[in-house]
């Protein structure tokens, strides 16, 4: 049980026997199959005086969906923002598959698949373009990149747009082609940073099912981040960023259980303070 | 058409061979030659750039040299053994020209990138972030150089020509002015917070660095109108790229042009990768983020 986020809670691995040592992996080495999908210790960000995060502790066990949910504001870009390196961790440590993000950027990146909360294509390639741009910034030879096109395409069904510029797609296509591309390098952790924001509801359901699809069938971990109570499901494993703080890190059920609450809508509103959880989407 | 996701096809871990281990020389060939075909696909799709950076200097070699030769007598000055007509002199400030507006244009595209997000894309990439800057510097300095090879194409026939062998000996001046202006172009953007403010390098950068320089008249006459402003013409670095230039399309070197262009283009971009490091970084910004999380 990790339930609410504590000193007692942070650095620990469930999944495993002597949870609480942090495994290191030197550059280029082969990964333990015990390794966390992804180790954050300790890590602290400020812009300028404000604080964005406090000591932020959690691990992902490989092949795994978790949720990192919280309000607008709460840290999770900046979170993400320091796991894919675009910051650099001052404050604590980031490891990905035991690779540590400031010491070993490039192993840990290679492992690496984001989807921004921003759009990311560019809107006057097409399709093809952007995704051997992609593959090009992750060296992939120019047969290995078409043959993994072809696959990520038909996986996510867009390979009719393949020659279509990005400008002509829906934003549920352009998330899709996003994921796509994420995927391309064949990463073992995917980051998807509010990935349903603006689409409408099929769309959410469409990428949000799939994603866990994909994680059972391959093995890929996935970090969701989402502010949307209704994307989180009974069995996912949730961590609640507040004003920069981890106040929950657990399965849903035990969220659910320690704060006494009667669904996890209403277990968010009470850590997070919220008057109205409807607003998120909570099924309180 | 289709319209739904093929979980079938979904990305299996255990059966597809991983990436190679280490990044190689392919691997890093493969990313600069990624990089550098974005950037020319970028400028093909946006003709009105690749019209408008032809006609800023045709303009100025059609209707302002044109109008100034009578005027503006150039004595016997190196690299010419004879007199030229002025529009030979300006051809090397006009290539400058190119290069100066190139190398301010990738500036504004890394700003773009940066506020579309594409910027994220790239810095995101396994390879080493001065590595990823300096092929996108590589890429701007390369669609700027045809650029201005295609303006030397006019202008030959036009007839402002160099010796044959000057449109050869001219490349890796061109190359090296344009490292060092689209370098600075890239120092700037790491400082530019917004696209909007782009107007102000049109007036505070390009344009000064491009008048107080010998791109449209030699260096003496400015100094016999004010030697102040001679002063000026020897700080901007412009003055060095054009006088390299201008040696090179005679098979010459101007060595303190040579050294000086050298060494600013290492300076401006140790700068700019620097700026854009993680660790120092002025993309360290809360606005960068891309999102409100």
């Amino acid at each position: 049980m990790r339930g609410l986020a504590g000193p007692a809670m942070r650095g620990g691995m469930p999944w495993e026997e002597g949870a609480g040592q942090l495994h290191h992996v030197p550059p280029g080495g082969e990964v333990p199959a015990s390794v966390a999908a992804l180790e954050v210790a300790a890590v602290s960000h400020f812009y300028g005086r404000s604080q964005a995060l406090d000591s932020v502790s959690f691990t992902l066990a490989p092949a795994t969906f978790t949720v990192l949910l919280g309000l607008n504001g709460a840290g999770k870009t900046t979170l993400f923002s320091l796991i894919s390196h675009l910051y650099d961790t001052r404050a604590g440590s980031i490891r990905v598959f035991g690779h540590d993000i400031a010491r070993a950027s490039s192993e840990a990146l290679r492992r690496l698949g984001i989807v921004f909360q921003a759009r990311t294509l560019d809107l006057d390639l097409s399709v093809r373009q952007n995704l051997v741009y992609h593959a090009s910034l992750h060296g992939m030879s120019s047969r290995e990149a078409r043959e993994r096109i072809a696959a990520m395409l038909e996986a996510v069904g867009m390979s009719d747009r393949l020659n279509d510029k990005a400008r002509s797609l829906s934003g549920g296509q352009m998330r899709r082609i996003e994921i796509a591309r994420a995927l391309l390098h064949r990463p073992q952790l995917i980051l998807l940073d509010e990935a349903t924001v603006g689409l409408d509801v099929k769309s959410r359901a469409d990428i949000l099912a799939n994603i866990r699809n994909m994680v059972a069938r391959s093995g890929i971990s996935v970090l969701w981040a989402t502010h949307l109570i209704d994307e989180v499901s009974e069995g996912d494993h949730v961590l609640v960023l507040h004003k920069g703080r981890l106040v929950a890190d657990g399965m849903v059920s035990e969220l659910v259980r320690e704060t006494g609450a009667g669904a996890i809508g209403e277990a968010f509103a009470r850590l997070t303070g919220l008057d109205a959880p409807s607003e998120t989407g909570a099924r309180p | 058409m289709s319209t739904g996701w093929n979980a079938a096809s979904a990305p299996d871990t255990a059966t597809v061979p991983a990436l190679p281990r280490n990044l190689g020389l392919r691997q890093y060939l493969i990313c600069l030659r990624g990089i550098c075909v974005r950037e020319g696909l970028r400028f093909i799709h946006q003709r009105e750039r690749f019209v408008s950076s032809l006609v800023r200097p045709l303009m100025w070699l059609f209707i302002f040299a044109a109008g100034f030769r009578q005027v503006l007598g150039v004595s016997i000055i190196p690299p010419y053994r004879t007199y030229v007509l002025y529009e030979v002199y300006i051809t090397p400030g006009l290539c400058g020209m190119i290069l100066l507006f190139g190398g301010m244009q990738s500036s504004l595209s890394m700003v773009y990138d940066r506020e579309m997000g594409n910027m994220r894309t790239l810095l995101v990439s396994p390879f080493p972030r001065w590595f990823l800057l300096v092929s996108k510097l590589l890429a701007g300095v390369t669609v700027s150089v045809l650029q201005v090879y295609v303006f030397l194409a006019i202008a030959w026939f036009w007839g402002v020509k160099a010796p044959p062998l000057g449109y050869l000996m001219v490349l890796p001046a061109l190359f090296l002015s344009g490292m060092m202006l689209c370098a600075l172009g890239l120092l700037l953007s790491s400082l530019i917070k917004q696209l909007e403010n782009f107007s102000g390098i049109m007036n505070f950068v390009i344009f000064p660095m491009y008048f107080a320089s010998p791109a449209l008249y030699p260096l003496w006459r400015i100094q016999e109108a004010s030697p102040l402003l001679y002063k000026i013409c020897l700080l901007n670095p412009f003055t060095y790229a054009v006088e390299l230039i201008r040696f090179a399309f005679y098979g010459q070197v101007e060595w303190l042009s040579l050294g000086i262009v050298a060494g600013l283009t290492a300076l401006f971009l140790g700068a700019a990768i620097l700026a854009y490091s993680p660790t120092r970084g002025l993309v360290n910004r809360k606005q960068d983020t891309g999102g409100n999380g």
